[in-house]
């Protein structure tokens, strides 16, 4: 149906913006969606991901800027008119249709006589075709789910849009589903644009993400790109957990940054630092705690040289069967987050005991000083923040 | 030791009671409720004696087989079925649309004009029945069919508007996106996905509306000139001696009017059965 040389389904965004009265949704943005990916708009709720995808699918009619389907420029065209479909938040499915109706909709309103072989076929994709002739409300969660799914693919179209399809769902379900999704795009290649504020869920499914926050693209990328080069302390933290240090510049040799923190000397590779770089100047030093290793103060002298380290107390320490995750103060941070694997357990680390934390100094990275290093987290200072940018 | 004591007669009758206390209130309520019918339906088996039909004589079914035995009686109840069905159509088109109209666009006045559809169902019938009778006067109206007619689907149009606003109101617009995601067009949108969901509102505005009309008296007594509607009918007879051919037709109304609902209900059921 689709070939490599296809680009009928790319979705290219070009300067969209809407604004409601004072308010300001979405700012002007540039986006690519290239035909057959499964991409991810992933930001928190009333961070305009919702409105991009309504834009794309029509139900939104942009401030400025355009919206091109391949070649073709949709934005002046209504939604029944567009080559798109989309799964609704909840579904959206007709109370007084039947399963199969609901899933022929789209069929008979273009004018397509025969849809039993259709829909029948696509009831058997999502394992559905036992409840045809049920109605949508003697359904449960999971199967609605599927239902809306079937009822958007069955026509074909060039992209699908998804708008936060697995929040209604519980956790074992929404796993499934993850996979099921993922297992549909891949099997008929067409582009997924998908919206959702779980940042799990945008990484194991998509290809490609893009941050958004406050009506802005905070950054777009591979998801391994994103976790582990963030740009902004937004990114860092909405993608996992991130430790940020404020840290002076001592010096900058050859490749290496040098940075002052707590009283001791940290490495960052200069690579590894968007921001500006002057000597004197701030960043914050991030290490994500997966990659942190924690040893006895008393071993201090065990610990490889050329690592960063940094000396704490550990202040909590919760057991979670595969790993321990730590919290430590620290003179360079206070609330240290190092999450250790259970493999060898020290039996010395618990709370109040004196530690270093060290890493492979390749693993830090800089990010400007200038931003609040709790933006994104969940945390107070995290909410506020949130809030202002709703 | 001793078994336990019998309760006495008087006690057990209270415990029955206690326990059926919500069973014994529903069933004298509707009792209440239905009695008048009663009443209506085994006098229209009575002959009475004299002009009146108050008092049990003797069972007969002369009025069941010849319902139209009384002058004009059959004549009044067409013209009041007409004026009815006419009234229900009118009433329940615009009162739709005034519901979608209320619901769905933010317009200048759209408050006000929300609480002035409810100020016709908060007058008194006797205030309405008098300023409309002023008001078609001064225009120089011919009363009868037509004055009804439009007094009748004024008085209808607000509960319309009630019943198909709380329907629509609950209805989600991500439905009719939906449908439009789903290359409907507006059209096709509003019949095939709109109007079917707000349905049910809409015959229960509908129902509302046939009913008020087919029995109104007071506003069509002040505005009807020499035309008479079934309820004015029975208002004049009742004057002179009340017919048995009342009873009938008010037995037959109140029979036709339980089997469409038992009809509706036992499609619904098996509507839900196929589909299960």
């Amino acid at each position: 149906m689709t070939t490599a040389h296809d680009h009928g389904g790319d979705v290219r965004l070009t300067g969209i913006s809407k604004t409601y009265g004072s308010f300001t949704a979405v700012h002007p943005l540039d986006l690519t969606v290239p035909q057959g990916s499964f991409f991810a708009l992933l930001g928190a709720s009333g961070c305009g991901k919702t409105t991009t995808l309504r834009m794309i699918a029509g139900l939104e009619e942009p401030s400025t800027g355009t919206v091109r389907l391949g070649e073709q420029d949709v934005t002046a065209l209504p939604p029944y008119k567009r080559p798109v479909n989309t799964v609704f938040q909840s579904y959206a499915l007709f109370p007084h249709l039947d399963i199969f109706e609901n899933v022929a909709f789209g069929l008979r309103r273009r004018g397509i006589k025969s849809v039993k072989k259709q829909v029948g076929e696509m009831l058997d994709l999502v394992q559905l075709g036992e409840q045809a002739r049920r109605k949508p409300h003697q359904l449960s969660g999971g199967q609605q789910q599927r239902v809306a799914v079937a009822r958007a693919l069955i026509n074909h179209p060039k992209v699908l849009l998804l708008d936060e399809p697995l929040g209604a769902l519980d956790l074992k379900l929404r796993r499934r589903m993850q996979l099921e999704l993922k297992r549909i795009q891949t099997e008929v290649g067409i582009t997924f644009v998908h919206v959702t504020h779980d940042q799990e869920e945008a990484m194991t499914m998509a290809d490609t993400v893009a941050v958004m926050n406050g009506g802005r693209v905070e950054q777009q990328g591979t998801p391994a790109d994103l976790y582990e080069n963030p740009r902004t302390t937004f990114v860092a933290n909405f993608l996992g957990t991130s430790n940020f240090i404020g840290a002076e510049v001592a010096e900058v040799s050859g490749d290496d940054v040098i940075l002052k923190a707590g009283g001791g000397k940290l490495t960052l590779p200069r690579a590894r630092c968007p921001a500006p770089v002057t000597t004197g100047g701030t960043v914050l030093a991030g290490v994500r705690p997966e990659k942190i290793s924690l040893t006895h103060a008393d071993d201090a002298g065990t610990i490889p040289s050329g690592r960063n380290r940094i000396t704490g107390r550990i202040t909590d320490s919760s057991f979670i069967g595969v790993s321990t995750q730590y919290v430590v103060d620290s003179p360079a941070c206070e609330a240290f987050e190092v999450y250790a694997q259970n493999i060898e357990r020290d039996s010395r680390l618990v709370p109040g005991a004196d530690v270093v934390l060290h890493w492979n100094a390749a693993h830090t990275f800089g990010l400007d000083a200038e931003q609040s290093p709790f933006a994104g987290t969940t945390g107070p200072a995290g909410a506020d923040k949130a809030e202002e940018d709703a | 030791m001793a078994a336990r004591s019998p309760l006495s007669p008087f006690a057990a009758f209270f415990r029955l009671l206690r326990r059926n206390v919500v069973v014994l209130a529903g069933l004298g309520t509707l009792g209440y409720l239905l009695l008048p019918n009663v009443v209506v339906t085994v006098f229209s088996f009575n002959k009475p004696k004299g002009r009146f039909n108050y008092s049990w004589q003797e069972f007969s079914t002369d009025a069941w087989k010849d319902p139209c035995g009384v002058a004009d009686m059959c004549g009044s109840l067409s013209l009041s079925l007409q004026i009815a069905f006419w009234a229900t159509l009118g009433a329940t088109v615009l009162g739709t649309m005034i519901a979608f109209a209320l619901v769905r666009y933010r317009f200048r006045a759209r408050g006000a004009v929300n609480s002035l559809i409810f100020l016709p169902m908060a007058m008194p019938e006797v205030v309405m029945a008098a300023s409309l009778l002023t008001l078609f006067l001064n225009m120089g109206a011919q009363l009868g069919f037509w004055t009804v007619l439009i007094a009748h689907i004024m008085f209808c149009l607000s509960f319309v508007v009630t019943a198909v606003k709380a329907r629509v109101m609950s209805m989600d617009p991500r439905l009719e996106q939906a449908a439009q995601d789903l290359y409907a067009g507006p059209a096709q949108t509003f019949l095939r996905v709109t109007l079917p969901i707000a349905a049910p509102g809409i015959a229960a505005g509908a129902l509302l509306a046939f009913a008020l009309s087919f029995d109104d008296f007071i506003i069509t007594n002040f505005n009807a000139g020499s035309t008479v509607t079934f309820p004015m009918f029975v208002w004049g007879s009742a004057q002179r001696g009340t017919p048995v051919q009342i009873n009938v037709i008010g037995t037959a109304m109140f029979l036709i009017a339980v089997l469409l609902v038992v009809t509706g209900m036992l499609v619904g059921k098996r509507r839900a059965r196929k589909s299960r």
